[in-house]
């Protein structure tokens, strides 16, 4: 599948934002986080400014962006659907929470509002996995590694932006259990990842033989395809990637997303350098900004079956 | 919620508008449905004879060639130097006066310096007339480069042809070879036909070197290896006769089977056919089972001779008369008129004629051929890459189908002879043939062989064969020969192309050089009936045989795709002199779009488009006929241009009144006629007989010939732009000797006489030729040409190799020089099967060259693009906007190249870098290309990076104008057809293969 | 709506015979040239004339290469020199060249349906045709990614270096299209009876194109299924295509053909007699 920009830079950030409000909301919720007022203002308008920069940016992936507003309508189907009801959804607790954390309200009503923010937001990253993982012409986003990955990688980058935020609000105090997950997570997130490509690569391709039904003959190979330039189809859908340039970019987008995060929280802890949470924040989004390209650029569609072997 | 704006009730259009399709040659009725004075849609015609209402990718999108960006839009004048492209837009009137300045002057000078030469369209009838009127030899259209073996080898056989004169038997015929074809003019009648013919469970055969198309649907692919159906078909020819699987009651009633060939060695008449006085053929009848041991009877009336004997016979081969015992007597016979009735004549044995010399039937002659070794499958099979057994079972498939799985319909007919028959006997096996076997310099001899085939097998105009469209057959050859003489009114006597017949129609001068600019009909290509298109700017440039001053091109890209060697002829049409001049001083061109060789012409004419002009397909051209039918049709302005261009027809007629021609002015130097489709009504070429067939007489009653009618096209245009007659129902089959058929054709006008068209297995017309080489007769040629002319002016076909020709000229004038005796037959590999002696033996080894460019390099037009006018068309580019060069893998891997990579392909000529992929549905021994893909950075109006010339190639820049010898064009020598898939190449690794880029790189 | 209808008895549909098709695009271009102009067109084209043309297609045409194993009288090409993959085994066959039309099969549960956000993308109840509605889309695209047939085509705005689209009423750029097995032909009152018919059928030169109901089994359509084994493609994704394609009849090549070694005729014995004094006797008429 061709990596779009859009795409990418939606699940990204939104996933950033949306794990930064679940684990916000939930601590509110389980009423163990330690600030009020700006404390829970600030990075409740970040998660806000994360998941929205990541919803507008996918709607420059629609071709009719200005109708985005019918996307809302079949939610008894379709994930997108979902999705996007659950992203506007998530948008009242939110409200709920910040009118609360402003007005300085503490308290059961703001665990409420903390743990319906918690609940949407965990929401729409089940559901924007979802969308991926419906598609049945896509191997590779079936894998049973997508769900899970996905909130992963929300909460771990997120997560490393609250922890970033609390460190900077107790004056570069960090606490031990936080960034203990948030390592654990990054551990996690590392383990999933690799899992799900050894198996993609291990998955069979589909073969021209198979997708025109003609394998019972003998070896089907694409002699001509039906353009001799790429096609909508061919740019979208049958994007290759060479192995080697693989390889090199799974590297890097574990190192920037899980071993120099992970790295930063063992070093950062004994030197209480709080600091640091930022860098790591943006090293984790990084990576996963490449893990994400990759996520596209590895995935093979069924049609793909259907057209000879790009040659550029 | 419904889908709201779900408009199920639209209609297409507010008009429609019926015409002719002509995004390719085919002709298919087509509907345009027309929405607010825009062309919305166009569809086949479901009434149309050709199509049926299909229609193929080309016709469908003849819409956005219509509305092509590159139309031309106004005359233009250059104002650059040639193939700037620098023009300046000019009005009609200063354009059309300055060609009656160029032309006028030509006319009252010598009107042989103009050259006008066509391409691609169908208007020959008019074109040719007009060269005849305007009084110049130098006329053609481009069928000497592009099939002109297939047409001659026909008529010179048969009296019709492949190409689009002839078909198979679609309804019944059960099996299909298709020799060398991949789309054919008849482009939707042929897949139409082989949708039918796997309906039925007929099986098809494809010999062609590459799997694609129509191969891809056929049963059985044979990979023959380019040039060498001569030797496939010859060897099928050797099975069977070798098993005497052979139609012998066909062979003495349509052919020249019988008839005897002269055998006195060194006489005038050597080989040519024993005639009586009046000129009629003799063969050796059984003197009759009835009357045993008859003396021989009285000569034929009129015979000079005196009787020769006595009834006894040696036998042939010499030698075998004592085995010959053992079968019997030998039957008395007599000499007697061989298309009489009634006879039992002789196809084999040594007679003796009237005055004593010896003559054996032509069907012997034939069978010596090709019963000898040379055409055996087990030597012929390592040079066509064809196992032997795969040809003898080929071989018994035909047989077995022709006779044994024989047809019968009950259709009643008289024959030429006035003898009735009940039914129709058919012989369902058909064959077609086209470029893979004409685009060689062993075209015609090849597509005789075929036709051989054909006719040995009876399979020729029967019931589930191959089958004439009317106005064919013609006599083989058709009795017009090309004009040679100017009237004293400047016009020529006849048209300017034609059937020569003997030396005595050659145009050469006294010396036996060519006078016209292409050389056809010269000693170098003496049938050369269509011309030479691809030698005209070469030897203009040359002055050869003497210079022109206006080359005058319609339709014919002959600054890109149509030419062979590309960059040679864009550089020669920018030649000049040593006074800075022009080598040729004026360059008129038409055109519809901006295509390669606009960028050339002095003068641009624009053309309208398809849609935009008044067109005809007539009878007496190129018409639409099907076997069923003939049929004409015409293409009407379906809208109106909306640029200042003009139909090239009313132009020509309208520079022909400007030039007062005859015909074309009156006394008063008025146009006689008004526009074409004013022509189209009222022209005559002789009385009642004009371009159209339909609604003749004065109330369109007639059909064929008649009287004008005012009303003609009127009438077209209510029948969907076309007329058709159908041939009677007892003139289905067998119309070379179907009174039936021949007494309809002559009604409409098709044929003068009724008399049979006899078949010419052995082809006299060609020993006429090689006497003169043989020194007989009042025209011969040059020393020089003589060894050549002998030689592939055989009567009988036969097959020689591609590096054949040089090495026999080369020789030849060796000898000529050093008064060498010519050694006898050469026994060589290239040489193998040659009939009369090679005039020599290579003089490099042939291996050699074989190894260095060990791979024949072909070219495929792709169903979806026609030539060069598909790459203007935003739809038909979006399919192909390049081309790679397809290797077989193994091929591939000896270079070693990797499918997908960048490589050079290299000829002598020079080397192109390419891409490269494999395809293993081809002989490992060919590479071949989609052709006419690759284009010219600056022409079709295509953007600065367009695919076609980035990536894209034509493989013409590789092909030789010349042959090996230089002395001659790269063609046929019979006929002068261009060898494009004689190409020989090798491949080369690039040291970057991966980074893509076409270039052309060439010898200088 | 997104929401599926129930199974209709009417499954209209096309069947394509690859034994005949040719690969000739005819049809590819009649779809193109029918529906740009038509209810839902315009199909849009990207730099029509320039580096990189492209458009929307409803019908695309494919060949492929197909290599039994088997040894024939050609070696088959060493696995190395092509890039993509080979089955391993004996030595291949000379192929068989098979062309493959690939449109929309109008599938009986598909998920381009189930998956679009809007509704646009819809399944007619009366005769199972699948279209979308281009007012109600948004161009998400997540319809052609469900679609593992390759059959849905967006032309995405802003168009590149072509105005005359974009001059266009109605451009349908950054709408999702595919075929709409010509709906506004089939039914169309303004045409005549015989031309009610998809236009890639009408063109098809070869006749390899059948329209019809897939739904009756004594339609032509379903007869023709049943007797030549029409198959349906990539039956696991379970969207139960309708569309239906005729395999390639069996080759009569060598290894089927009727006659095998030439049967001289029984009277002759061709290996005693010199071939040219047999016929010496025979009597022909003429
Ligand atoms: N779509 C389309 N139709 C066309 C045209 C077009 O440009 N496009 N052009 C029209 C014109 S002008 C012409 S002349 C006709 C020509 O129609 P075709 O004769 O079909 O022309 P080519 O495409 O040159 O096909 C030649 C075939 O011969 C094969 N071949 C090459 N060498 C040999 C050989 O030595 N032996 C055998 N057995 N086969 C060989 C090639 O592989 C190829 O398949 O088509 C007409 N129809
Ligand atoms: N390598 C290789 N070369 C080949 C061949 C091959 O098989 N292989 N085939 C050869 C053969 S058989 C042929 S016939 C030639 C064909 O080659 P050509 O006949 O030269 O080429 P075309 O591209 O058909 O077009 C000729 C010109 O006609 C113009 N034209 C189109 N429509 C109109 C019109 O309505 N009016 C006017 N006035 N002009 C119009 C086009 O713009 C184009 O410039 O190519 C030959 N060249
Ligand atoms: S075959 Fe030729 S004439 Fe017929 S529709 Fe196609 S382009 Fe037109
Ligand atoms: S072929 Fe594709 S677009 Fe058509 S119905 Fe099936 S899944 Fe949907
Ligand atoms: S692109 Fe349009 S039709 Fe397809 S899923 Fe999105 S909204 Fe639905
Ligand atoms: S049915 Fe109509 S829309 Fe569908 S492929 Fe055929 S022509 Fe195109
Ligand atoms: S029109 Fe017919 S023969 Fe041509 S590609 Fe389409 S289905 Fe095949
Ligand atoms: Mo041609």
């Amino acid at each position: 599948m061709r990596p779009s920009l859009s795409v990418i830079l939606f699940t990204v950030l939104a996933g950033a934002g949306y794990g930064l409000w679940w684990l916000l909301g939930a601590a509110l919720a389980a009423g163990i986080y330690p600030f009020g007022g700006t404390g829970i203002l600030v990075p409740l308008a970040f998660g806000f400014g994360l998941v929205t920069a990541g919803l507008l940016a996918s709607t420059a992936h629609l071709g009719r962006p200005e109708r985005a507003w019918r996307a809302l309508s079949q939610w008894s189907s379709s994930w997108l659907s979902r999705e996007g009801v659950a992203s506007l959804v998530a948008y009242l607790p939110m409200l709920a929470v910040a009118w609360l954390a402003y007005a300085h309200r503490p308290g059961w009503p703001m665990r409420v509002a903390g743990g319906w923010l918690a609940l949407c937001a965990l929401l729409t990253l089940v559901c924007t996995a979802n969308i991926y993982r419906s598609l049945k012409t896509i191997r590779a986003w079936r894998m049973p590694q997508v769900l899970p990955g996905y909130l992963v990688f929300a909460t771990l980058s997120g997560g490393l932006w609250l922890w970033a935020w609390l460190a900077l609000a107790a004056g570069n105090v960090i606490g031990l259990a936080f960034p203990l997950a948030l390592l654990a997570l990054a551990v996690a997130a590392a383990v999933i990842k690799s899992d799900y490509w050894r198996t993609i690569d291990r998955a069979p391709v589909s073969t021209a033989g198979h997708a025109t039904g003609l394998g019972h003959l003998g070896r089907v190979r694409a002699f001509e395809g039906p353009s001799t330039e790429q096609t909508y189809l061919t740019r979208e859908m049958a994007f290759v990637l060479a192995r080697k340039h693989s390889a090199r970019l799974r590297k890097g987008a574990v190192i920037l997303f899980a071993m120099l995060p992970g790295i930063g929280i063992v070093l950062a802890l004994p030197y209480r350098a709080g600091w640091i949470a930022p860098v790591l924040a943006i090293s984790c989004l990084a990576g996963l900004f490449i893990e994400r390209w990759l996520f596209f650029a590895e995935a093979r569609h069924a049609v793909a079956a259907y057209f000879p072997p790009r040659q550029d | 919620m419904a889908h709201k704006n779900l408009k199920l009730n639209e209609p297409t259009g507010d008009e429609v508008k019926t015409t002719t399709c002509y995004m390719c040659a085919c002709r298919c009725g087509i509907r345009v449905h027309l929405k607010n004075g825009r062309v919305r849609f166009i569809d086949g015609n479901p009434d149309h004879p050709v199509n049926r209402g299909v229609i193929c990718a080309k016709g469908s999108s003849g819409i956005m060639q219509h509305y092509s960006p590159a139309r031309l839009r106004k005359p233009l004048l250059r104002v650059g130097e040639r193939g700037e492209r620098k023009f300046r837009e000019i009005e009609w009137d200063e354009a059309l006066a300055l060609a009656t300045k160029w032309l006028g002057d030509i006319r009252a000078r010598n009107p042989d310096e103009l050259a006008f030469f066509t391409g691609r369209d169908q208007s020959q009838a008019l074109t040719g007339w007009w060269a005849q009127q305007f009084g110049t030899i130098n006329y053609a259209a481009h069928g000497g480069f592009c099939s002109v073996n297939m047409a001659a080898a026909g008529m010179y056989t048969f009296g019709g042809s492949f190409w689009e004169f002839g078909e198979p038997d679609w309804e019944r015929t059960k099996y299909l070879m298709l020799w060398g074809v991949a789309e054919d003019h008849d482009s939707n009648p042929i897949k139409f036909g082989l949708g039918k013919m796997k309906a039925r469970g007929a099986k098809i055969v494809a010999i062609n070197p590459v799997r694609t198309g129509y191969g891809s649907i056929a049963d059985e692919w044979v990979p023959v290896n380019p040039g060498t159906d001569g030797l496939l078909a010859g060897a099928l020819i050797h099975e069977l006769l070798r098993t005497d699987r052979v139609d012998f009651e066909y062979l003495v009633r349509y052919t020249n089977a019988h008839h005897l060939v002269i055998r006195d060695p060194g006489a005038v008449d050597d080989g040519l056919v024993a005639r009586d006085t009046n000129g009629k053929p003799l063969c050796a009848a059984r003197a009759g089972i009835q009357q045993p041991a008859a003396r021989p009877d009285a000569a034929p009336s009129g015979l000079h001779a005196t009787s020769s004997g006595d009834g006894t016979f040696s036998l042939l081969p010499p030698g075998e008369g004592a085995r010959r015992a053992d079968v019997g007597a030998t039957p008395p016979y007599r000499v007697v008129l061989a298309d009489a009735a009634g006879i039992l004549p002789m196809v084999v044995g040594e007679y003796g004629l009237h005055d004593g010399r010896r003559a054996v039937p032509a069907f012997q002659l034939v069978a010596e051929r090709f019963l000898a070794d040379d055409y055996a499958p087990e030597n012929v099979s390592e040079r066509c890459g064809v196992p032997a057994p795969t040809i003898r079972r080929l071989a018994a498939e035909l047989a077995h189908v022709a006779f044994d799985e024989a047809i019968e319909l009950p259709i009643a007919w008289t024959d030429t002879h006035g003898r009735k028959h009940a039914t129709m006997v058919g012989r369902p096996v058909s064959m077609h043939a086209m470029r893979g076997i004409a685009a060689h310099a062993n075209g015609f001899h090849t597509c005789r062989t075929i036709h051989l085939l054909q006719v040995l097998l009876g399979a020729i105009d029967t019931p589930g064969s191959f089958r004439y469209q009317p106005p064919y057959p013609k006599t083989a050859p058709p009795g017009n020969k090309p004009a040679k003489a100017r009237k004293p009114d400047g016009t020529l006597t006849g048209n300017p192309l034609g059937y020569p017949q003997s030396p005595e129609d050659l145009l050469v001068d006294a010396q036996g050089k060519p006078r016209r600019i292409d050389h056809a009909f010269s000693w170098g290509y003496p049938l050369a009936s269509h011309g030479l298109l691809q030698s005209v700017i070469r030897n203009a440039v040359d002055g050869n045989p003497t210079k022109i001053d206006t080359l005058f091109l319609f339709m014919a890209n002959m600054g890109w795709n149509s030419a062979i060697d590309t960059t040679a002829t864009r550089k020669l049409l920018c030649a000049r002199d040593e006074n800075g001049e022009y080598k040729i001083p004026h360059i008129i061109y038409s055109d519809a779009y901006d295509s390669e060789t606009v960028a050339f012409a002095d003068l641009v004419l624009p053309d309208t488009t398809y849609l935009e002009r008044y067109d005809c397909m007539s009878l007496l051209d190129r018409p639409i006929s099907d076997a069923e039918s003939a049929a004409d049709a015409i293409r009407r302005p379906v809208v109106a241009p909306d640029r200042d261009v003009r139909p090239f027809q009313d132009v020509l007629l309208d520079l022909g009144a400007r030039l007062g021609l005859p015909h074309m002015a009156d006394a008063d130097g008025n146009p006689v006629y008004k526009d074409y489709a004013d022509y189209m009504v009222r022209h005559e070429r002789a009385a009642g007989v004009g371009m159209l067939a339909g609604w003749r007489g004065s109330d369109g009653s007639r059909a064929g010939k008649g009287a004008a009618n005012p009303d003609q096209l009127q009438r077209y245009m209510e029948h969907g732009c076309f007329f058709e007659a159908r041939v009677p129902e007892a003139g289905a089959y067998y119309r070379m000797a179907n009174r039936d058929y021949l007494e309809w054709a002559q009604s409409m006008g098709f044929v003068a006489a009724t008399g049979p068209v006899t078949m010419q297995l052995y082809c006299e017309v060609l020993q006429r030729f090689r006497l003169a080489a043989q020194g007989h007769g009042e025209v011969q040629p040059p020393e020089t040409e003589r060894a050549r002319v002998a030689r592939y002016f055989d009567p009988v076909p036969f097959w020689y190799g591609d590096d054949d020709t040089r090495q026999a000229v080369r020789s030849a004038e060796r000898a000529a020089q050093t008064g060498d005796a010519l050694p006898d037959a050469d026994r060589s590999r290239s040489g193998r099967c040659a009939p009369s002696p090679r005039p020599s033996r290579p003089s490099e080894p042939t291996g050699e060259r074989e190894a260095s460019f060990p791979l024949s390099a072909i070219t495929q037009r792709p169903m979806f693009m026609y030539h060069a006018w598909g790459s203007q068309n935003r739809w038909l580019r979006q399919i192909a906007a390049r081309n790679v060069l397809y290797v077989h893998p193994e091929t591939l891997a000896a270079v070693p190249i990797t499918d997908g990579d960048w490589a050079w392909i290299a000829s002598p000529r020079g080397r192109l870098r390419v891409q490269v992929r494999a395809h293993a549905g081809c002989a490992s021994g060919t590479v071949w290309t989609w052709n006419a893909v690759g284009k010219k950075r600056g022409a079709w109006k295509l953007g600065k990076r367009a695919p076609e010339f980035v990536e894209g190639f034509l493989l013409n820049h590789l092909i030789g104008e010349r042959a090996a010898d230089r002395a001659y064009a790269n063609g046929d020598p019979v006929t002068g057809q261009a060898a494009w898939f004689d190409l020989k190449v090798r491949l080369e690794p690039d040291p970057e293969p991966h980074v893509p880029g076409h270039r052309v790189e060439l010898a200088v | 709506m997104t929401a599926l209808p129930a199974p209709s008895p009417k499954k209209l549909g096309l069947v394509i015979d690859l034994d005949i098709c040719v690969g000739c695009h005819a049809c590819a271009v009649a779809c193109k040239e029918w529906n740009d102009g038509g209810a839902f067109g315009p199909l849009p084209d990207d730099d029509p004339y320039g580096a990189e043309p492209q458009g929307v297609w409803f019908n695309r045409v494919h060949s492929y290469e197909v290599t039994a194993p088997g040894t024939g009288d050609r070696e088959p090409g060493t696995a190395d020199t092509l890039r993509d993959e080979r089955v391993p085994g004996p030595p291949f066959q000379a192929p068989q060249m098979v062309h493959f039309p690939r449109s929309c099969l109008h599938c009986e549960t598909p998920d381009c349906v189930t998956v679009c956000p809007t509704g646009a993308s819809y399944k007619r109840a009366e005769d199972g045709i699948v279209l979308v509605d281009e007012d109600k889309c948004i161009g998400c695209q997540l319809c052609a990614w469900a679609c593992p047939y390759g059959a849905r085509e967006i032309a995405l705005p802003p168009a590149r270096g072509d105005a005359s689209d974009a001059a266009r009423k109605n451009s349908k750029r950054g709408t999702m299209q595919k075929c709409t097995l010509c709906v506004d032909r089939i039914y169309n009152e303004t045409l005549d009876e015989r031309d009610r018919q998809p236009a890639c059928v009408m063109a098809c030169p070869t006749r390899a194109r059948m329209f019809g109901d897939l739904g009756d089994p004594d339609s032509e359509v379903s007869k023709v299924v049943a007797e030549r084994s029409g198959y349906a493609l990539m039956p696991e994704f379970g969207y139960r295509p309708v569309n239906r394609y005729l395999p390639p009849r069996p080759r009569r090549d060598g290894g089927n053909a009727a006659a095998t070694e030439p049967a001289a005729e029984a009277t002759l014995d061709i290996e005693r007699l010199p071939p040219l004094l047999r016929w010496l006797d025979k009597a022909l008429s003429r």
